[in-house]
């Protein structure tokens, strides 16, 4: 029987993988905005889940008003990334260097 | 059968947002009807409608509590004086950016307008009174942020500065959204005092990963350690007049956001999250003194600088009382007025349409600039928290309500770093004053003027009458408990 915990097992895992994502990728900046995408999705596995198990409508609400910001979020974060290669000619992570911080 | 009356909820709390809503989307019209020649009318228009709204913010009855929109919207003493201050700094941050965009031929009408946006967001955050609000709020003021820092969108920096940003902010908001979902799931509910009335002391173990999760969000939106590492690197990408916003508007937002979900949402756990407030409040007073010493931009000191006072105000909530709060308060009050200051004088090295920004080049200020040069002094003394000056009343503040909440050792270490931090404050004054002089810069814009002139007031002649925002900061303490 797949119950509440397992729901969140997968969430944590996808939260974790898009963390590991943004932090160990080395390679591309889009790589980066996929990962972002994975850590809002695990979120809202998690909000869905909590709101079937705690029987209260307001989880799926939140998940309505996360999918819409995050859908805000990548074409704020692409628009970015388009002006940086204009100047750049490049979205290697590697490449975003210019300040050392 | 509801009438509809009783249908609609209360908007009476929220005139100031409706305010700048519908004022923002009447200016997009008008940008984009009339195109660039509409800068000047759009920024007018910006600063009017902030003007209005903390025309409005202030007059609201003091000692008023509503909640609206069923509950997921606070309107308290608190979220008055915070506002105050947000808009306050949103105001300053149009003022002091018309004379650089024009020199720097980036004047276009859009800057105001997401400066506004980034506002709605902050007063959002301030006044949230459940998670959800609290996360659209956050978002609305940040993906606005992130437009502005890559706003010169032809340099490499700036566009370098707003990828950073955007990459990190993400990931923050991120995490502040997986610690939301815990909360929910273990407490049952989204809103503030449904969180307090569920939790008690002997919480579970998804509640405590929750406020972690949360707390590395919120200390990612503040800036403070350890997840300050896009902090420089922004500051010092950004259009000034950007930076000069960032380091003060959207910090008021992110500190009142951090009180309201710890006072507010989780007082009876105090003894989970005071530990992680105290690490961060150590580790940020430190990293903002030591990690400054080396920098030869000045904005990036100042990036540093706000790490380190970011600090300073966590020791006040750390201390968890209502006499902390208040030195919160008061503590971002100051710290607003010492930013703008500091930047409205950096926004002024200018020669030949070329922007100076390193320490170097305030060499022999007090020769070519005898006021200019005595007013970033006195900013730079009060930032070390030299009496008489308002950053040393800041301090005693926060420090005195530490030492009350028995946390002593916090205070010890915060006065250390202090005397720390001092050194790189007096090089600066030291470089202005003793340095053989440059030649000269010209002459101020009259928005850095203005700005300068009234937060130079606010540092120096705190001491004179401190009354008005110690009282202000005392009632906006007492709301919340």
């Amino acid at each position: 029987m797949i119950g509440l915990s397992h729901y969140l097992t997968v969430a944590a895992i996808l939260f974790t993988l898009g963390v590991l994502g943004i932090f160990i990728n080395r390679k591309n900046v889009i790589v980066i905005l996929m990962s972002v995408e994975l850590i809002l999705l695990a979120v809202n596995i998690n909000l869905v889940a909590f709101s079937t198990h705690l029987n209260d409508i307001t989880g799926q609400v939140f998940a309505l008003f996360v999918l819409t910001v995050a859908a805000a979020e990548a074409a704020i974060g692409l628009a970015i990334l388009v002006v940086f290669f204009r100047n750049r000619g490049s979205i290697a992570v590697e490449d975003v260097s210019m300040m050392k911080g | 059968m509801p009438t509809v009356h009783s249908v609609l909820p209360t908007l009476a709390p929220l005139i100031p947002e409706i305010i700048l809503s519908v004022g923002v989307m009447v200016l997009i019209l008008y940008g984009a009807f009339r195109g660039e020649r509409s800068v000047e009318g759009v920024n007018v228009g910006a600063l009017i409608l902030l003007l209005l709204a903390l025309f409005v913010v202030v007059s609201q009855a003091p000692g008023i509590k509503v909640t609206t929109l069923s509950g997921a919207f606070i309107q308290d003493s608190f979220a008055k004086v915070m506002k105050a201050l947000v808009l306050l700094g949103s105001a300053a941050a149009i003022l002091l950016s018309r004379d650089y965009f024009q020199r720097e031929r980036i004047d276009r009408f859009e800057y105001p307008i997401l400066i506004v946006l980034s506002t709605i967001g902050m007063m959002v955050m301030v006044s949230a009174n459940d998670l959800i609000a609290l996360y659209l709020g956050l978002e609305l003021q940040s993906l606005a942020a992130y437009v502005i820092a890559s706003f010169h969108r032809d340099d490499l920096k700036s566009t370098e500065a707003g990828l950073k940003y955007f990459v990190l902010g993400a990931l923050s908001s991120g995490m502040l959204l997986y610690g939301s979902s815990l909360i929910y799931g273990f407490t049952g509910t989204v809103s503030f005092p449904g969180i307090v009335s569920v939790l008690n002391e002997n919480a579970g173990f998804g509640i405590v990963l929750g406020i972690v999760f949360v707390a590395a969000g919120v200390a990612f939106k503040m800036s403070a350690v350890p997840f300050h590492m896009w902090t420089p690197d922004v500051y010092e990408g950004s259009p000034t007049p950007v930076t000069a916003f960032f380091a003060s508007a959207p910090k008021m937002a992110a500190v009142a956001m951090t009180v309201r979900v710890f006072i507010g949402a989780l007082p009876d756990v105090t003894a989970i999250w005071q530990q992680i407030i105290v690490f961060i409040s150590i580790a940020s007073m430190a990293l903002g003194s030591f990690a400054a010493i080396g920098q030869r931009n000045i904005k990036r000191l100042m990036a540093y600088s706000s790490i380190g006072n970011i600090g300073y105000a966590l020791i006040g909530l750390a201390s968890g009382s209502e006499e902390g709060i208040r030195g919160v308060v008061i503590y971002m009050i100051i710290y607003l007025a010492m930013t703008l200051g500091a930047f409205a004088i950096i926004l002024s090295m200018r020669r030949r349409n070329e922007m100076f920004e390193t320490i170097e080049d305030l060499s022999g200020l007090s020769r070519t600039h005898p006021w200019m040069a005595f007013c970033l002094a006195m900013m730079m003394f009060s930032l070390a928290g030299i009496p008489p000056l308002a950053g040393f009343f800041a301090k005693f503040y926060v420090f005195a309500a530490a030492i009350k909440a028995g946390l002593v050792v916090l205070a010890v270490i915060g006065v250390v770093t202090s005397v720390v931090g001092a050194y790189y404050y007096l090089r600066v004054v030291r470089i202005m004053y003793f340095d053989e002089p440059k030649a000269p810069y010209e002459a101020m814009p009259i928005g850095s003027l203005v700005v300068l002139t009234l937060s130079s007031i606010v540092v120096i002649l705190f001491w004179l009458l401190p009354a008005p925002l110690v009282g202000a900061a005392g009632a906006a303490a007492k709301s919340l408990f």
